[in-house]
């Protein structure tokens, strides 16, 4: 069925409601393109048998019925979540063949609503980098192509297999993760929304953990709307995570009333660089008119902590990540070297140096360093003090302000293989999603434009703790003004 | 803070990841250049900040001490790289 891959989220389920094609057919017509855009290599795994039977299972229900809120919807699922019985890698050797005996939370709330199971995302390494270039399963490729050229572009990361999955239609929604803008980052070089809930808002449980103060689960879809519907089903109380907030979930589909007459929106004078493109300034002020035009009141502001930001995400993150990666050891699940075979610790070495690739071999490092007698108060409270500074900027600003506006994202989409020798400047890709991951806010990222090459261009809103319906209602008028209706060249 | 091959050979067995003797130098300039990067953080005056201990101000919820689940011995031996029946088995510890 020609034309089904390029529905929405909300069209899909309007289709499949009124009856004009069944859960089956959508599914069919997904694992086609999913097929076509295979050379982008944004899955680690494919799941077409179970998808087929989860939505023919899915047409049963509603000939019976019965409907949840995603009820035949096509999702593919980073390769973060566990998936009982579907391996689960995070793009990691060392996880290679690893089948969890159970669910995540997140993803079992969406097979819950009705949704259908295309597959398991590619992904940076443990959701570690910008580039989907440390996966142990290959690089994605951006289906984008710069005007002119047929240079591969790096998608964005650590969630960028879902992102090249949504942008190149092979499916019409995906779950990624961000701890500093891994869903935020990919969707903008991918010219897709992606959006990150407020810490707490989505379970963490059965998502393998990078920086456990930083992880958030959040959806990936073409639309804003879209993003208020896969959120609702994925949000919500577990008692499995205690850092899960007991909130009722909201229908945030319902905030997108267009409505944003009265609403202040900051402009944080910090997020301009220098040497950030034309293309990224100019767009900014374009979204500064947009919202204006909308009835919005542009406001400028400061937020003084945020060029340390960055440099503190690198202690807390990799000290993070260094201990939950600990649990690595070729005992109980995963890659097993024996090494020389003399002894445990010998075995624990020769497992995790083969296991680990480059970054998260940095990463454990610099976290164990940092944790180290001697330097944990001069780097790591340090950070955990700069970062209470961090939140403090955002909880004054928001006390005169009722969302902010910045770029997503310093440059469009490299491409694949620049940066690679300079961690830092890999790491300055997220020097605009991370201070929001710091202090635990809501964000979301709005493809708004394309640059001189051709390539989307995201604009960035951050909202207050819980303020999600908020930055919907925002993204949605930002969405609408900027009717970027552009498409890649590969899709399905 | 500049690292030298031995304290990353000295970190890298304390997190228990073995790094090629080769690589000691290169990771050395890398972890070194990342650490001189956020020594930016020493222009911030904390003194009197509290390092953050929770990102979303709620309280740990406390729950009943009870089994709600387990005796699933098989599940969770499925994925160790090498078990006999009923355990994980791992090089001899104890000679």
């Amino acid at each position: 069925m020609a034309g089904l891959t390029d529905l929405t989220l909300a069209d899909c389920r309007a289709g499949l409601a009124a009856g004009d094609f069944t859960a089956e057919e959508l599914t069919r017509a997904h694992l086609d393109a999913l097929e076509e855009t295979r050379p982008l290599n944004a899955f680690v795994t494919e799941t077409p048998e179970r998808a087929l039977e989860m939505a023919r299972a899915s047409d049963a229900r509603r000939a019976n019925g019965q409907a949840g809120l995603l009820e035949g919807l096509p999702v593919a699922v980073k390769d973060l979540f566990c998936t009982e019985g579907v391996q689960t890698t995070a793009g990691s050797r060392i996880l290679g063949g690893f089948a969890p005996p159970y669910e995540s939370t997140v993803t079992a709330k969406l097979w819950a609503e009705g949704a259908v199971m295309l597959g398991k995302t590619n992904m940076d390494e443990f959701a570690m980098g910008s580039s989907n270039i440390t996966s142990h399963y290959g690089r994605v490729e951006n289906p984008w192509r710069a005007a002119g050229s047929n240079r591969a572009l790096a998608p964005g990361g650590s969630s960028g297999g879902s992102a090249a999955a949504v942008a190149a239609r092979a499916a019409p929604a995906a779950t990624g993760t961000d701890t500093g803008g891994s869903i935020r980052q990919p969707a903008a070089f991918c010219g897709i929304v992606g959006m990150k809930p407020t810490y707490g808002r989505c379970s963490r449980w059965g998502i393998v953990a990078f920086a456990s103060s930083l992880d958030q689960a959040g959806p990936i879809t073409r639309t804003v709307r879209d993003s208020a519907i896969l959120l609702r089903a994925m949000a919500g109380h577990d008692p499995k995570d205690s850092t899960s907030v007991p909130r009722d979930v909201p229908d945030y589909e319902a905030a997108l009333t267009g409505d944003i007459r009265g609403l202040r929106i900051g402009i944080p004078a910090e997020y301009t660089m220098d040497g950030m493109p034309e293309a990224i300034v100019g767009l900014w002020e374009r979204g500064k008119d947009w919202l204006k035009a909308a009835g919005a009141e542009i406001v400028d502001l400061s937020l003084p902590h945020t060029k340390y930001a960055l440099p503190a995400y690198y202690i807390v993150a990799p000290a993070e990540a260094s201990s939950n990666l600990a649990r690595y050891d070729g005992v109980r699940f995963g890659l097993r070297e024996a090494g020389d075979g003399t002894d445990l610790t010998e075995m624990y070495e020769a497992t995790r140096g083969a296991g680990f690739g480059a970054e998260v071999r940095r990463r454990i490092l610099i976290g164990t360093y940092v944790l180290s007698a001697g330097y944990y108060d001069a780097y790591y409270i340090k950070a955990q003090r700069v970062r209470s500074l961090i939140a403090r900027d955002f909880r004054e600003a928001f006390e005169t302000v009722d969302a902010i506006l910045t770029p997503t994202t310093p440059t469009a989409a490299f491409p694949l293989g620049e940066k690679m020798d300079d961690p830092i400047a890999m790491y300055l890709n997220d020097v605009f999603t991370v201070p929001a991951s710091m202090a635990g806010l809501p964000a979301i990222s709005v493809p708004a434009g394309l640059d001189g090459d051709g390539l989307p261009l995201g604009l960035h809103l951050i909202a207050d703790a819980f303020e999600e319906e908020t930055l919907f209602r925002v993204a949605g008028v930002l969405e609408e003004a900027a009717g970027f209706t552009a498409r890649p060249g590969m899709a399905g | 803070m500049a690292l030298d091959s031995e304290t990353v050979r000295r970190i890298a067995h304390l997190a228990r990841v073995r790094v090629p003797e080769e690589e000691l130098e290169l990771l050395a300039g890398e972890l070194s250049n990342i650490l001189g990067w956020v020594e930016q953080l020493g222009e911030v005056d904390t003194e009197t900040v509290p390092p953050m201990t929770s990102v979303v101000a709620v309280r740990l919820p406390m729950r009943d001490d009870r089994v709600d689940d387990g005796d699933a011995p098989d599940a969770i031996l499925a994925n160790a790289p090498d078990g006999a029946p009923g355990f994980f088995a791992v090089p001899k510890v104890v000679e």
